[in-house]
């Protein structure tokens, strides 16, 4: 009896994960159809623009310069230890660039944009703004989900860059003001060990990261059902999914770059 | 059928188990204007989104201005929506855009206007709801009735051909109330549109309508003159109209209960 509602609930469970999987693909089929031919309005993708991106910068720029630095703490007693200081740019901006810069950023982004997106547009759906704009012969996918997303891919590959160049910073002031290691041995361990292929790795991933992140935040704003409290559901719903998605790329796009 | 704007057979809606349309069949002949009642919750605003294309039915038949509205795509929907000017119960009015760029909206995406055409006709008409002096506010910041008439005038600033109102007096005091719909009379002299009122408030809807129709469990049980709706033949539609307690509506709600 028990085992077979704890079949029962599994079978529910993936049931609506595979409703939800299906739903998000469906949505990125009808925004890609949307961009052919690209009939953006652009008063919305600029709007969307500065609100995702402009506004997140304090936040992405305080975070990143204390993550950098976290790197450097960590590595850094056991690169003094072994006397391998010019090393230690070389962990720190390597964990940065590749990992620690795009999903930090990307979870932040997920936290203060997809939720905040997600918000707006379930908001916008339970108060019939949806159908004001279909009775008005306007699509929402063209008008409103097309530009958020596209926003959202943008804007986070872009704090993505400016996190690791800050993170960077920070590991090389942390450094300095910690361990003693002068700027100029981190600089030179980041140019002499870094390449531009750790650097694109974590870009790649920003754009599967912000993919992942916008088309959840649409999907759960558009799908909700009921008033104030599905709209809260839909928010917890669209951050787990875009944690959990964030993790499943960081895990996937690494193993293909590694193999 | 063949003169009616709104052409309406056999339709059937069910939202899960519960049919809110069955098998309803209503046609609103062009150039007319025919108000719809009913109890709350009996179908009306599923008929007003039926007719627009933004609900389909599970079972029927729906042209509206010629084109048949069942089994459409989105996008095969746009050329007859655009001939149509709605009005949402619960006003549906953007609330990211200012109360002139919400009037302004239909016309800027139709396109065909020059810019200060279109400030002119919204300023004209956010004038005529009464709401000059608040075309900078957004929404979030009107009344409940204000938000009303910024919905009524995104309705009607395209001068539709079929004008669907659903409550649009709803909230707003008498003396607005009877404004209001002087200003639909005068629209619809004017634009000759056809138009489809649902409106709880049966006595003010009479002076605007030609004609009445009553829902009741998913059907129209009855459809005369609006002068004469509340000496109806049918003594459910009386007993509704003049808001008497006693009476076979009631005798229904506790026979259900």
């Amino acid at each position: 009896m028990i085992g077979g509602k704890f079949i029962e609930g599994v079978g529910a469970s993936t049931l609506r994960v595979a409703q939800e999987v299906g739903g998000i693909v469906v949505l990125t089929g009808q925004v890609l159809r949307a961009l052919f031919p690209p009939r953006i309005d652009r008063r919305e993708l600029f709007k969307n623009l500065y609100k995702m991106g402009n506004r997140s910068v304090p936040i992405v720029v305080l975070t990143a310069f204390f993550a950098g630095g976290l790197m450097t703490l960590q590595a850094g007693p056991f690169v003094k230890k072994l006397g391998a200081t010019s090393l230690a740019g070389w962990g720190a901006g390597y964990a940065v660039l590749r990992e620690i810069g795009p999903i930090l950023i990307g979870l932040m982004f997920s936290g203060r944009v997809g939720a905040n997106n997600t918000a707006e547009l379930a908001t916008m759906t339970v108060t019939e703004q949806l159908d004001g704009l279909r009775s008005l012969a306007i699509d929402p996918i063209r008008f409103l989900v097309v530009p958020r997303v596209i926003a959202m891919i943008v804007m986070l590959v872009a704090l993505t860059i400016l996190g690791d160049f800050v993170a960077l910073v920070g590991s090389s002031v942390v450094a300095k003001a910690m361990l003693d290691i002068d700027f100029s041995t981190m600089y030179y361990s980041f140019v002499d060990n870094l390449t531009p292929a750790d650097f694109l790795h974590g870009i790649y991933k920003s754009i599967a990261f912000g993919a992942a992140i916008a088309f959840s935040s649409c999907y759960f704003g558009v799908t909700v059902r009921g008033g104030a409290v599905g709209v809260g559901k839909a928010v917890n719903a669209a951050v787990v999914a875009a944690a959990v998605s964030i993790m499943l790329l960081d895990f996937f796009l690494t193993y293909l770059s590694s193999h | 059928m063949s003169d009616a704007a709104i052409h309406i057979h056999g339709v059937h809606k069910s939202y899960g188990r519960r049919e809110v349309l069955a098998g309803i069949s209503l046609d609103v002949p062009a150039g007319s204007r025919l108000g719809l009642i009913g109890p709350a919750a009996s179908g009306k605003s599923v008929i007003a989104k039926l007719a627009c294309g933004l609900e389909q039915p599970d079972k029927g038949e729906i042209i509206v201005l010629g084109e048949d509205m069942v089994g459409k795509r989105e996008v095969q929907l746009g050329p007859v929506r655009r001939r149509i000017g709605m009005l949402f119960q619960n006003y549906a009015l953007f609330d990211f855009l200012t109360v002139e760029r919400n009037v302004a909206f239909p016309l800027e995406q139709r396109g065909g206007m020059a810019a200060d055409e279109i400030k002119a006709k919204v300023t004209e008409r956010i004038k005529s709801v009464g709401l000059a002096g608040s075309e900078q506010k957004l929404t979030a910041e009107l009344s409940g009735g204000m938000k009303k008439r910024v919905g009524i005038a995104r309705a009607t600033v395209a001068d539709a051909e079929l004008v669907i109102y659903d409550e649009p007096t709803a909230g707003l005091d008498p003396v607005t109330t009877q404004k209001i719909y002087d200003l639909l009379t005068a629209d619809q002299v004017r634009t000759k549109a056809t138009v489809l009122a649902i409106s709880s408030d049966v006595v003010a809807l009479a002076q605007f309508v030609d004609e009445i129709a009553f829902l009741y469990q998913g059907h129209i049980i009855y459809r005369g003159p609006a002068a004469t709706i509340a000496d109806a033949p049918d003594p459910l539609v009386r007993q509704f109209v003049r808001g008497e307690l006693e009476g076979p509506l009631e005798d229904v709600r506790k026979a259900q209960t």
